[in-house]
C-alpha cells in the first residue's frame, strides 16, 4: 500500500469538505486543495495516454502495454431524457451520456487520472465511487461536483478484475436508480486471454410512476424503489437494447467474453444465455479463480461477472436475467446471433414431432380474465387518439410483441422451420383466414395443417397478450415480410375472444 | 415577505444527543427567489458585483454568464427581469441582502418555511404537495425558467421554495453539525452512499436529502445555472416598508 498516495487523498477529500463549525463559508480559493504534484510520482508509471471509452456494447480494445502507464480519463456527467421502451421517456441521470456509463480500460499497477465533470444543465450535484478505488469512499468525496463543475482526482489500480462504478451521492439509490452506474476492468499485468469477440451488457431495475409500457416521460417513484418492486429490469438501460439489429452477433466457432455487470439498485440478477454454456466464468468480477460450465451466474447489485463461451452452433441465444418475469414481463431480455454452419451433433433441431395434448381446459379463469380485459380494451379502444393511430404505429408495436413472443418459433422473418413451425411470410393459410389467425393466437393451435403445400401437425399454446396487442401483432405479420392485409382492429379482436370465452 | 411564525424544524441529520426538534424564531422570508431586475438594480448600486468587475474570489467566471452585458438582461428583457436571478455566488447573494438591509435565511430557516404543503403547514400530510416536489426532480431543466412567483403559493404564502431552482442559504455548508466525531470529522460518510442514512430522521425525504447534497456540493463562489436566492430579516424588524418594495404584485 503505497501511504503516501492514500494520505494525498484523504487530505484532497477532507479539504474539499466544508467546515461544519463555522457560521462562514471558506474562502473559495482553490490553493486550499494539495494539488496534483501533492502525490509524487511512481516509479513503476511510463508514459501518458487517455482512456479510450465505449458505450455498451462496445468494450475498448484490449491493452497491449506490458508496462504501467498514467491513464487520464475523462468522464462527463449529463442528466438526459432517452427512450427506456418504445413511447416510453425517462430523465437519465448518466455518466457519458448513456446507461450504463461508459466502458473503462486500464491496466493492473496504472495510474489514473480521473477528470469527473458535471454538466452545466444538471440539476443535481454527482459523484463517482469506483470499486476499482482503494481509498475512503472510492473516490467519492474527492470528485462531489457541483452542476457545471469539474473534479480530479487520482487512483492507482492496485487491483485486478472487473468492477463496478456509481455515483454515490445521497439519495444514492434514486442516483442509481436513475442510470448512474457503469463498468471499469482493471486488466492483470499479464493480459486476459485473446478471444474474438467482447461485449458489455450491464442489468439495471427502474422504477417509474406508470407501469411497463405506459407511454410518455414517466417521472422516478420513490414508493416502488423503497419497496424494491421495479417496474422495468432492463439490460443497457432501455427494452431492446440488445435485440433485432442491435443485437450481439458471433460467429460459429468464436470464442465470445461478457463483461456482465449490475447496477442494482435493488436487485441481484441470475445471468443467463439460453442455449449456452458458460466454459469459464470470472465470479464476481474476481481475477484469480474460473468456474468452469456455468449455467446461470449471480450477478449481485453493484457487483459484476466475466463469462467466457464458445459459440459452436448458428441461431440466436437469448440473454435474460433467469427470475424469468423480469425478462419476459420487464425487459431483461437481449439477444447473442450466432451465424455459420450448423453442426448436427451438437445440436440436431427437432428430430421427432408428435401431438400430445394433455388438459388444455383454460377457459374458466380465463374467460373471466378475457371479459375484463375486453371491457378495459373497449374503453382503450373508444378512445380517439388510440383510433387514429396510423398503421405505420401499429405495425412498429406488433413488431414489438413479435419479436418478444413470435420470433422464437416462427423465427425473426417469418420464415418458421420447414417442418415444424410453419412460415408466415407468404403464407397461404395465414392470409386465407383473418379470423382463424386471431382465434390461433388466443386459444392456441393444434391438428394438422398444410401450410405452401406443406404438412404441419405442431403445437402452439396460446398466446398470453391482451386484445390490443392481438390486434397489433397479427396487423404486424399479416403486412410484414411481402404479406399484405387490412389492419385487424382491438373490436375484431374482442368479438373473437368473446366467442372463444363463450364457448 | 412573508411572516413565518415561530415553530419547529425536525433536522435531518442529527446525532442522538441532540434534540428531535429544534425551535425556529418567527422570521419574514421574501415571497419569491430574487429576480434579475432586482439583482441587476443591485450591481448599477453596487459597480463591484459588475460581472466585469466581480473579484474571483468571490464568484467563479460563470457569474451572471446568462446576461447579455454588465448592464444588460438576457432578450427578451421584460421576460428575463421576471425570472429569478442565478449565476450568483454565495457572497454576491449575501451582498444583496445586506444591500437591501436583510440577510440570508439560515438553512434551518429556510427548511421552515419550505417544509409547508400548499394546503397545511406540515407537508409531509400533503400528498399533493410531495408529488409536486419529486416531479421537478424527474424532469430535465426547462430552456428558460418560469418567472419568480409564478409556482403556486405554500400554506405561508410563499412561492417556488420547490420546483424553480436551488436557492443558497446563509449556512449551506454547516448542513450536518453534529455533536459527535462521526458527524463533525466525518462528514463525507454523511453524504455518500449508505451511510448517507446513518442519522437521518427521514430516510424517505429524498428531496431533502438531494437539498442537503446540493448544498455540501457548493462552494461560497460558486455559480450555477439553477442556483438562486432569496433573503429573510427577524421578524424583530419591521418588514412592511421592504415588503411593499419586493412584492410581486408591485414588480413591472
Amino acid at each position: 500500500m503505497n501511504i503516501t498516495r492514500l494520505l494525498a487523498v484523504t487530505i484532497a477529500s477532507l479539504s474539499l469538505l466544508p467546515s461544519a463549525f463555522s457560521a462562514e463559508p471558506p474562502p473559495a480559493t482553490p490553493a486550499a486543495l494539495p494539488g496534483p504534484e501533492a502525490k509524487g510520482t511512481d516509479p513503476e508509471v511510463i508514459g501518458e495516454e487517455k482512456a479510450v471509452l465505449t458505450a455498451a456494447p462496445n468494450v475498448p480494445p484490449p491493452i497491449k502495454r506490458k508496462h504501467a502507464a498514467k491513464v487520464i480519463v475523462n468522464l462527463e456527467v449529463r442528466e438526459v431524457v432517452k427512450r427506456m421502451a418504445d413511447g416510453v421517456d425517462y430523465l437519465f441521470w448518466t455518466f457519458g451520456g448513456e446507461v450504463p456509463g461508459l466502458f473503462i480500460r486500464v491496466r493492473e499497477g496504472d495510474q489514473v487520472e480521473f477528470h469527473l465533470a458535471n454538466h452545466q444543465t444538471s440539476k443535481m450535484p454527482h459523484n463517482i465511487d469506483l470499486h476499482a478505488v482503494t481509498g475512503p469512499g472510492g473516490g467519492a468525496a474527492s470528485s462531489f461536483t457541483a452542476p457545471g463543475h469539474e473534479s480530479q482526482f487520482s487512483f492507482k489500480a492496485l487491483n485486478p478484475g472487473l468492477f463496478v462504478y456509481h455515483c454515490a451521492t445521497a439519495p444514492v439509490g434514486m442516483h442509481v436508480a436513475n442510470g448512474m452506474y457503469g463498468l471499469i476492468l482493471v486488466e492483470p499485468k499479464e493480459g486476459l486471454s485473446a478471444v474474438d469477440k467482447e461485449y458489455y451488457v450491464m442489468q439495471g431495475d427502474f422504477y417509474t410512476k406508470g407501469k411497463f409500457g405506459e407511454e410518455g416521460l414517466q417521472p422516478f417513484d420513490m414508493e416502488k424503489a423503497v419497496d424494491e418492486k421495479p417496474s422495468y429490469v432492463l439490460f443497457n438501460g432501455a427494452v431492446g437494447s440488445l435485440v433485432g439489429d442491435k443485437a450481439l452477433k458471433a460467429k460459429v466457432g468464436e470464442r465470445v467474453r461478457l463483461f456482465v455487470g449490475n447496477g442494482g439498485p435493488n436487485l441481484t440478477s441470475s445471468f443467463h444465455v439460453i442455449g449456452e454454456i458458460f466454459d469459464k466464468v470470472y465470479q464476481e468480477g474476481g481475477m484469480k479463480f474460473a468456474q468452469e460450465n456455468v449455467q446461470t451466474t449471480l450477478v449481485p447489485a453493484g457487483g459484476s461477472a466475466i463469462t467466457e463461451f464458445r459459440v459452436d452452433v448458428p441461431g440466436t441465444f437469448i440473454l435474460v436475467d433467469h427470475a424469468l418475469f423480469r425478462a419476459f414481463n420487464k425487459g431483461a431480455l437481449g439477444m447473442l446471433k450466432v451465424e455459420g454452419p450448423a453442426d448436427l451433433l451438437v445440436y440436431s433441431g427437432k428430430e421427432v414431432d408428435a401431438t400430445y395434448l394433455g388438459d388444455s381446459a383454460f377457459t374458466g379463469a380465463q374467460g373471466k380474465v378475457a371479459a375484463l380485459e375486453a371491457q378495459m380494451k373497449k374503453a382503450i379502444a373508444g378512445d380517439p387518439k388510440i383510433a387514429a393511430m396510423g398503421k405505420e404505429i401499429i405495425m412498429e408495436k406488433g413488431k414489438r410483441i413479435y419479436s418478444q413472443t413470435c420470433f422464437a418459433c416462427h423465427q425473426a422473418e417469418g420464415q418458421g422451420l420447414p417442418g415444424v413451425f410453419p412460415p408466415l411470410a407468404k403464407s397461404d393459410y395465414l392470409m386465407a383466414d383473418k379470423a382463424r389467425v386471431i382465434r390461433g393466437v388466443i386459444r392456441g393451435q393444434a391438428g394438422e395443417m398444410t401450410v405452401n403445400g406443406q404438412k404441419y401437425n405442431g403445437v402452439m399454446p396460446p398466446v398470453m397478450l391482451n386484445d390490443e396487442q392481438i390486434a397489433h401483432v397479427v396487423t404486424y405479420v399479416m403486412n410484414a415480410w411481402g404479406n399484405s392485409g387490412d389492419i385487424v382492429t382491438v373490436d375484431e379482436v374482442q368479438k373473437i375472444h368473446a366467442e372463444s370465452a363463450n364457448q | 415577505m412573508v411572516l413565518i411564525p415561530a415553530g419547529s424544524y425536525r433536522p435531518l441529520f442529527r446525532s442522538e444527543k441532540e434534540p428531535k426538534t429544534i425551535e425556529v424564531a418567527a422570521f419574514y422570508l421574501d415571497a419569491r427567489p430574487v429576480t434579475n431586475g432586482e439583482f441587476l438594480e443591485f450591481v448599477r448600486a453596487k459597480p463591484q458585483w459588475l460581472r466585469s468587475a466581480v473579484k474571483r474570489l468571490f464568484a467563479d467566471k460563470a457569474y451572471l454568464q446568462h446576461w447579455a452585458g454588465d448592464l444588460e438582461l438576457p432578450e427578451p428583457a421584460s421576460q428575463s427581469a421576471k425570472q429569478p436571478a442565478v449565476f450568483v455566488s454565495w457572497f454576491a447573494a449575501k451582498a444583496y441582502c445586506a444591500w437591501k438591509d436583510k440577510r440570508l435565511p439560515s438553512t434551518i430557516e429556510w427548511e421552515r418555511a419550505a417544509g409547508a404543503g400548499f394546503t397545511v403547514a406540515d407537508g409531509t400530510k400533503d400528498t399533493e404537495f410531495g408529488t409536486a416536489i419529486m416531479r421537478w426532480y424527474s424532469t430535465p431543466s426547462p430552456e428558460a425558467l418560469p418567472a419568480a412567483g409564478s409556482g403556486k403559493a405554500n400554506f405561508f404564502g410563499a412561492h417556488d421554495l420547490h420546483g424553480l431552482i436551488w436557492e443558497w442559504t446563509g449556512d449551506f455548508n454547516s448542513a450536518i453539525v453534529s455533536g459527535d466525531a462521526r458527524g463533525d470529522t466525518d462528514l463525507d460518510r454523511g453524504l455518500f452512499c449508505g451511510a448517507g442514512s446513518l442519522g437521518a430522521k427521514d430516510t424517505g425525504n429524498f428531496p431533502a436529502f438531494m437539498r442537503f447534497g446540493m448544498r455540501s456540493s457548493l462552494k461560497a463562489g460558486y455559480t450555477i445555472h439553477n442556483l438562486g436566492f432569496r433573503c429573510a430579516r427577524d421578524a424583530s424588524a419591521s418588514p412592511s416598508p421592504v415588503a411593499t418594495e419586493i412584492s410581486p404584485r408591485k414588480q413591472p
